[in-house]
């Protein structure tokens, strides 16, 4: 049970003067259980990537296998390839319509065939997750702050249940709280019920923090595939293209190069403390 | 799908169509027409037909793009031709049923479908090689006459160009919010057509919303940064006429010359039955 990409490429407008070569030659196996975080400079393919996925964009070239079937098939169920595979969009809060967040929340699930009384146990079970009071939940997603509709948008995926969750840069203009919050909740899904995590960001800390291996895009190619100790140990080639590691990381190589005893392998502020404390012999 | 749609769709190219002034390619697009409709010999559409392969040449466009206009209009061309083919009387040449073939219905249908594919593909090149801002530039300073008469051609003109400005914008974010649906399980091609209006709704709330907070923006960072009309108002870039820009009327001049003295030969060749 698992996702396999295959020599995959996506030209957009094809044949035309505005003709964008986003993916070239991506190989990737995505098992079943795994947090991944997907980084990259902005335009290095990650959005485009990620549609793929769930096919929504079908490649120039190439195969996309969901549990060892190639989704390119004839009468493949795409349908039900989205049910499995759930995709946050970039600013997802712009996909809201319903005339209350509830109902919004309840699409999905609906679409799924579900009966009522099973959609809108999703639902409620889906907003608590997220994190959003109950007293916001009859009322009109456009009367929510951003952060709040956001967290209405990313409910509306989780009530479907995927087994593969796919989330495009969901904390981008949200304040540090509501960042961990949806973060922490997220991660918190993934260690009880197992489902895979994706998760596309620009923030070193945030993948540093929660995933368990990497994935660097650059200019439409996977530059890097490793788990974050590996990758962030490029961090100088990661600054080449437009990226760099977590903090700590230059921190933990300053203190190296003076002399310290420090774990440049750090990556997370608390294995960092460690480490520290460790050389100051407390 | 949406990206079909040709109007308002540039092609950056870098060819002398494309740096003529856009009245020059107004004018031109304008002279053209209007020679469709005024000279109907086959002669004078062959030399129509050999000015708009020489203009597509030098723009650098490649065909299939001005083709993809042409997509828009498929029914409409059809309809033409049906009406045309079984509706005119005249000397039979098929007979199938109760409907006939006329020899002027094929003459008529084959010109009437010509015509309309010359004036989509015409009209395409002007849009293809001006930028809409340009564009609305042009038609501008080419009605400014009209102010005189009280017509508002600066709003009409900033209207345009915003709304020429838009169509992409828009397409992108339909395409964006039908993805971001078609990923809760949306389906907008099955169903029946109630059922399909139906399904439009999760696309069209968020897109019409879309529009309107960009509307709102919009007006109030063109507020913001001191716009109110035309009044006053100078151009960073006005519009001037170059040396290649008195070519081309010259050209034009040229065009319309020989579309007349080919329509001659054809109604004397006609006349003396030497056709
Ligand atoms: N609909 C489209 N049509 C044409 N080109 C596109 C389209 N969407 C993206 N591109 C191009 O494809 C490339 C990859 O875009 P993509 O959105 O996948 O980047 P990204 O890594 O998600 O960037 P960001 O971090 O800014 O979200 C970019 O160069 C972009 O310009
Ligand atoms: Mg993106």
């Amino acid at each position: 049970m698992s996702i396999k990409i295959e020599h995959l490429n996506y030209v957009y407008s094809e044949g035309t003067a505005f003709e964008k070569h986003a993916l070239r030659d991506v190989n990737l196996e995505l098992p079943d259980g795994q947090f991944i975080g997907v980084i990259g400079h902005t335009g290095s393919g990650k959005s485009t990537l990620i549609q793929h996925l769930n096919g929504l964009l079908k490649g120039t070239s190439g195969a996309v296998y969901y549990n060892g079937r190639n989704i390119y098939e004839e009468g493949y169920n795409k349908k039900e390839l989205r049910s499995k595979v759930g995709l946050v969009f970039q600013y997802p809060e712009y996909q809201l319509f319903e005339v209350d967040v509830f109902s919004d929340v309840c699409y999905g699930p609906k679409n799924l065939g579900l009966p009522a009384d099973v959609t809108e146990a999703r639902a409620r079970e889906a907003l608590r997750l997220v994190g959003l009071k109950e007293k916001h939940w009859k009322k009109s997603p456009f009367e929510l702050s951003g952060g709040q509709k956001r967290r209405a948008a990313i409910a509306g995926i989780l009530a479907m249940e995927p087994d593969v969750l796919v989330l495009d840069e969901p904390t981008a203009g949200l304040d540090p709280k509501g960042r961990d919050d949806i973060l922490d909740q997220i991660q918190r899904l993934h260690d009880e019920r197992h489902i895979t995590v994706i998760l596309v960001s620009h923030s070193m800390e945030d993948i540093a923090r929660y995933v368990e291996r990497i994935i660097v895009m650059n200019r439409g190619q996977v530059m890097f595939d490793d788990t974050p100790r590996e990758v962030f140990d490029h961090y100088r080639e990661l600054e080449q293209i437009g990226l760099a590691a977590p903090q700590v990381t230059y921190l933990m190589h300053d203190l190296a190069a003076r002399g310290w005893q420090a774990d440049v392998d750090a990556t997370t502020v608390e294995e960092a403390a460690a480490s520290i404390l460790k050389c100051l012999g407390r | 799908m949406l990206r079909d749609m040709t109007l308002g769709q540039y092609y950056p190219a870098n060819s002398v169509i494309h740096r003529l002034d856009p009245r020059v390619k107004l004018a031109g697009t304008l002279v053209f027409i209007i020679s469709l409709f005024a000279f109907r010999s086959a002669e004078a559409y062959v030399a129509a037909t050999l000015a708009l392969v020489a203009v597509i040449r030098i723009s650098k466009v490649p065909p299939k793009f001005m083709m993809r206009g042409l997509k828009s209009i498929i029914m409409l061309l059809m309809i033409t031709v049906v009406f045309n083919l079984f509706l005119i009387r005249g000397t039979v040449v098929v007979r199938i049923w109760k409907l006939t073939i006329t020899k002027e219905g094929i003459e008529t249908a084959v010109f009437m479908a010509i015509r309309l594919i010359y004036l989509i593909v015409g009209s395409s090149i002007m849009t293809l090689t001006t930028t809409p801002n340009n564009l609305t530039d042009g038609l501008e300073k080419a009605l400014r006459p009209l102010n005189k008469i009280r017509v508002p051609v600066h709003d009409i003109a900033m209207m345009m160009s915003i709304a020429l400005r838009f169509i992409p914008i828009l397409m992108e974010e339909t395409d964006k919010i039908m993805k971001a649906q078609m990923a809760r399980g949306a389906d907008f091609e099955s169903g029946n057509l109630i059922q399909r209006a139906k399904n439009m709704v999760p696309l069209l709330v968020p897109l019409f919303i879309s529009a309107f907070r960009r509307a709102n923006d919009l007006a109030m960072a063109m507020e913001a940064r001191g716009y109110r009309g035309g009044e006053g108002r100078t151009k960073m870039k006005p519009l001037v006429y170059a040396h290649r820009d008195r070519m081309a009327y010259l050209v034009m001049l040229a065009y319309l010359l020989v579309m007349f003295g080919a329509n001659r030969i054809g109604f004397a060749a006609r006349i003396f039955g030497l056709s």
